[in-house]
Order: structure tokens, then sequence, then C-alpha cells
């Protein structure tokens, strides 16, 4: 294994190609962690530094409109949940009628699902909000939830479709011959089967309702999501207070990403133990 | 489905199929139709719906060509004389600087898709994925705002150019392009991450075995990526380009915050449309401008990378 020059210069290359787009990824977070904690009253950056202050924090506390129990930050919860609670059984069912089917059918009924993925944001919004008025059902965060499922639910459906290639449709039949019930069959061998397919599903489904915006923001009537409340009011609403928001944001990414990263660990530590 | 009945039994099937149903009849296909349909019919007043004056028409679509202004327009030296409605100027000008976010986050993507998912050592690729993963997270608001902060007038770039000697004034850092720098530099900073997975999903199944033969067999380095790693990735790059291309175009944010005076983005015309002036079938025509050019681009994505839908959402 002799690596000829022109390689090693090539990997060099590479390398810090790769570092560069790290800090390419990472410098505008750093940029707005640095204006969360500088004492710059009214426009957020971190330079020219003008002291170090926390009083942003109390601040983004202190917005009526967000927290409480009408409040942005009640809301954008109360729509995720929504969300995650149609969106996983949708996405599922939707995944099970495609494996069972193949041929034409198949390919149409996977490009029905797969439209609202592949069509901007804003159309999904006008499109549930236009529908929804002709029922003469106002516009509201009811109508945010729904125009989320569609697209949503096409993420779990994907997610779930994969985890299924590998899914090994014998244990059913073989189940349903010794005599399980077909309740017993899906709950005792399909949905272990689909479990980190449908916890991942979850978690996705619940921070994509989190940041929509483009969808929210079309079919919310008055009523305001965590998002909607900073993104609506464009430049005029623009405030130090967004990055503090950004900086527990980016922490608590960070610490999730460190329990995930335990807990991975943790089971292909077991799994050495017991094969 | 006779398959399916057998193995879930008549209750779990008819459950399954419901719930696909109501996804797809309730949240897709009628709001679509309900939508297109609602785009061919004049925008009136309550009273005069179902009147005499609501009846089919193109209306809706053909009012971004009404009226039209003779201001001569220009963009990267291209002169366009023609006479232009705004509207259609910006529909145009959404569309092309779409394209350039799309082709600048293919060009930056594709070098790093290859090294993650060939050179870089696993365990140094779990911290790169860890590191990566965060700007996704912290979710599209975040990512565009970071950006207004950045390139703000004496915002920290300029200060920090001025402080190096490179600068000796502020700069309007969103004024280049015709108006559109910011926007671009936002767009493909916000969306960048939904080229990179797809192009490199792909590439990770790319045998080595193949570069090593070609590399053996003379190739120099460009035309192995040209003629072996390229050709390979096609359906992960296609699926880049549609997201970035449909998220740009279909963006709010990034323009919200990043606009500067000469610039407009398509989406603020038709939320203008919808909330400003009311006029929701107007909207819904726009709406559904943009719905073909997203449509158009997915087909010539298809045709260019002879690739699949299903290749393409994954």
């Amino acid at each position: 294994m002799n690596p000829s020059p022109k390689k090693t210069i090539g990997a060099f290359l590479l390398n810090s190609y790769g570092v560069w787009f790290l800090i390419y990824m990472m410098l505008p977070l750093l940029v707005m962690v640095g204006a969360a904690f500088n004492n710059s009253p009214k426009l957020p950056s971190p330079l020219p530094w003008q002291g170090f202050t926390l009083r942003f924090f109390p601040d983004l506390f202190a917005i009526e409109s967000l927290w409480g129990w009408n409040g942005g930050v009640m809301h954008t919860l109360i729509v995720a949940v929504f969300v995650v609670l149609l969106a996983l059984p949708i996405g599922t069912s939707g995944a099970i009628m495609l494996n069972n089917l193949s041929g034409r059918s198949r390919a149409i009924l996977y490009a029905v699902m797969i439209a609202p993925v592949l069509t901007p944001g804003i159309v999904i919004g006008i499109a549930t909000l236009q529908f929804w008025y002709s029922f003469n059902v106002p516009a509201g965060l009811h109508l945010s939830a729904l125009g989320q499922v569609s697209f949503i639910a096409a993420y779990v459906m994907l997610m779930v479709l994969a985890r299924l290639q590998s899914f090994d449709p014998t244990l059913e039949e073989a189940a349903l011959d010794l005599g399980a019930t077909h309740g017993r069959v899906m709950w005792r061998i399909l949905v272990p089967h689909l479990a980190p397919a449908l916890i991942t599903g979850a978690v996705l489904a619940f921070f994509q309702s989190v940041e929509n915006f483009n969808t929210t923001q079309f079919t919310r009537g008055h009523s305001e999501t965590l998002m909607v409340y900073f993104g609506s009011r464009g430049r005029s609403g623009v405030s130090p207070t967004i990055c503090a928001l950004a900086v527990i944001l980016i922490g608590t990414t960070i610490i999730g990403e460190i329990i995930y990263e335990i807990w991975r660990r943790r089971r292909e530590a077991t799994r050495e133990v017991l094969p | 489905m006779k398959e399916m009945l057998r193995r879930y039994g008549f209750s779990l099937s008819t459950v399954a199929v419901l719930l696909t149903a109501f996804w797809l009849l309730t949240l897709v296909i009628l709001p679509y139709l309900h939508l297109f349909l609602e785009s061919f019919r004049p925008y009136l007043i309550v009273k005069e719906i179902g009147g005499v004056k609501d009846v089919f028409t193109f209306e809706n679509y053909l009012s971004i060509i009404r009226n039209p202004t003779w201001t001569p327009r220009e963009v990267f030296g291209f002169q366009f004389s023609t006479p232009m409605t705004i509207h259609l100027w910006v529909f145009l000008l959404t569309i092309f600087f779409s394209c350039i976010a799309t082709f600048v986050a293919v060009a930056t993507c594709y070098p790093m898709a290859y090294f993650m998912a060939k050179i870089l050592p696993p365990k140094s690729l779990a911290v790169y994925w860890m590191i990566l993963i965060i700007p996704l997270w912290v979710s599209e608001l975040m990512r565009a705002f970071a950006w207004f902060i950045l390139l703000t007038f004496k915002g920290p770039l300029t200060v920090i150019l001025i402080d190096v000697g490179l600068l000796s004034d502020g700069v309007r850092w969103t004024w280049y392009l015709w108006g559109y720098s910011g926007v671009v530099l936002a767009l493909v900073y916000v969306y960048i991450l939904f080229m990179l997975f797809p192009i490199y999903n792909s590439m990770t199944s790319l045998d080595m075995n193949q570069v090593e033969a070609a590399r053996d067999l003379g190739s120099p380095s460009w035309r192995t990526h040209l003629r072996v790693v390229l050709p390979h990735c096609k359906p992960g790059i296609a699926s880049g380009c549609v997201m970035v291309f449909m998220l740009s175009v279909g963006s709010l944010l990034v323009p919200g915050y990043l606009n500067s005076p000469s610039s407009q983005w398509f989406t603020e015309v038709i939320y203008a449309r919808m909330f400003e002036q009311n006029d929701w079938n107007g909207g819904a025509a726009y709406a559904f401008l943009m719905v073909f050019a997203c449509m158009i681009f997915v087909t010539l994505a298809m045709r260019v990378f002879r690739v699949g839908l299903a290749d393409i959402a994954k």
C-alpha cells in the first residue's frame, strides 16, 4: 500500500474541503449564539461586542403571546402532538397498502402519496385553506395540522416502507398457521419489527411540525405558533430574543444528540454481549 | 389486495384502507382538485358568486401578463425590452435564482458527499453527521435568520472585514446580483442539506472497486468521476436538485429576511394576492403556476438524469 503522491494531495484537499464545509454550516449558528449574548439592544449582532448579557433570555420568556395556556408555544405543541397522532397511523397504513400492491396500481398510489412532499409548502397551505373553507370550516390551527399531516404522513410512510423491506412475511404466516388472531399478529410481530421506524418517524414528525412555517402561515387564521410568531413579523420583528431562542434550540439539539449517541452505544454493547 | 385481507383480516385491512383513503382524498387529491377548479373562477363579491358573472375563465392566470409595462429589465447582462408585468418578471426571476441556488448546492455537495461516503473513516463520519445535523434541527427560520444577521448593513461580516483592513466602509451585502445576492446565499445555506443527504445516500452504494479499476487503467480522476462516480449518483443528484429547487421556489422565510429593496419573491406575490387583495382565486392560479414550474423541473430532472419518480422521492 503505497499511496501515490497525487492521491495524498487529493485526499488532503478533500479533507480540508470537508472541514471548510463544517465551518460553513456552523458559522452562521455561532453568529446567532454570539448575538444572543451581546448587549446590543436593538439589532442582533455578535459584533461590535458591547458586553456580555443574559437579558434576552428573560425577554424571550416575557413575550406574552408566546407563553401561557393560549400562547404560541402551547399552540405549537398541540399541533405537533395532533400531527404525530394522525401521521403515524396514516403513514403506516399507506406503507402497508403499498407493500401489498404491485405494478401500475402501486406506482400510481406511490406517486399520489409522494406528491405533497414535492409540492411547495405554501401550495399545500393554500389548498387546505380553500378546500375546508368551501365547507365553511374557518382558518385556524386545526387546518394547519391537517395541512402538515398531508406531507408529514408521507415521510412516515417512506420510513415504514423502508423498514418493511427487511420484514420476513413468513413470520406472519407461521403465527397465523399456529392460530394467532390477525390483531395479535400485527401487535406481536409487525409492530415490534416496525418499532424503530415508528419511533424515528414520530420524532421526525413532531419536529417537522414544530419547525413548519409555510403551510402554517397560510392556514393559521389569527392564531400563532412559535415559528409563525417570529417568522410572520419578518424584518419588523427582528430582535435579539430570536437568537436567545436559537441558543435554546441548538442546546436542545446537542443534548438530544448526546442522549441518542449514549442510547445507541448501550444498545450496541448489549448486542455484543447477547448475539 | 387479497393477500392483505388474508394477512391482516377484514377489520384491520379496512382500517388501513380507510386511513389511506382519508389521507389521499381529503388531504391531497380533493384539496388540490378544488384549488385547481377555483383557479378558473373569477374573483367576485359574495353576492355575485353563482350568478351570471361566475363563469369559467383563464383570467386569473392571464393576469400575470395583463397590462405589461415597457420598463427595460436586465439580469446577468441579458436585456429584456419586451413589455412585461412585474408579476411575470418576479416569477421568472424566482425560477432563475432558484436554479442558481440549486446549481451552487450541487456543485458544493458533490465533493462533500464523495468525501464523506468514501474517504472519511467511520469514526469521524459519526462526528461529521452530528455536526451537520445541528443546523437541520434548529429549524428553517433560524437558518435563514442567521444569514440575516451575518449580512446586515454594518453587521458582523462588515465589522470583521473592516478590522482586517479589507473594507473601509459598510457594504450592502444583499444588494448585489440584481438585488438577489442575500436571497441566493441564504437559499443555498438553508436547503443545502436536502442536497447533501440524497447524494451521500446514492454515493454509499458505489463500489470502490470500480473507481480503483478506472484508476488502474489510467483514467485521470476527473474522468473517473465523470464516467463512474457521477453516473452512479444520478438518482441522488436528481432527488437533491428537485428538493432544493422546490424548497427555494416556495420559500417564504428566506426572501422575507434577505430581500433587498429591488428584489421580490413569487411567494410574496401570492401571499399579497391572497391576504392583502383577498383574491383567493387569483392566489390559487398563481399557486398553480408555481406547481407547474416545479412539475416541469421534476420532469426535466427525470429526463436529464434518466431516473424514475421513486428514485427522486426517497
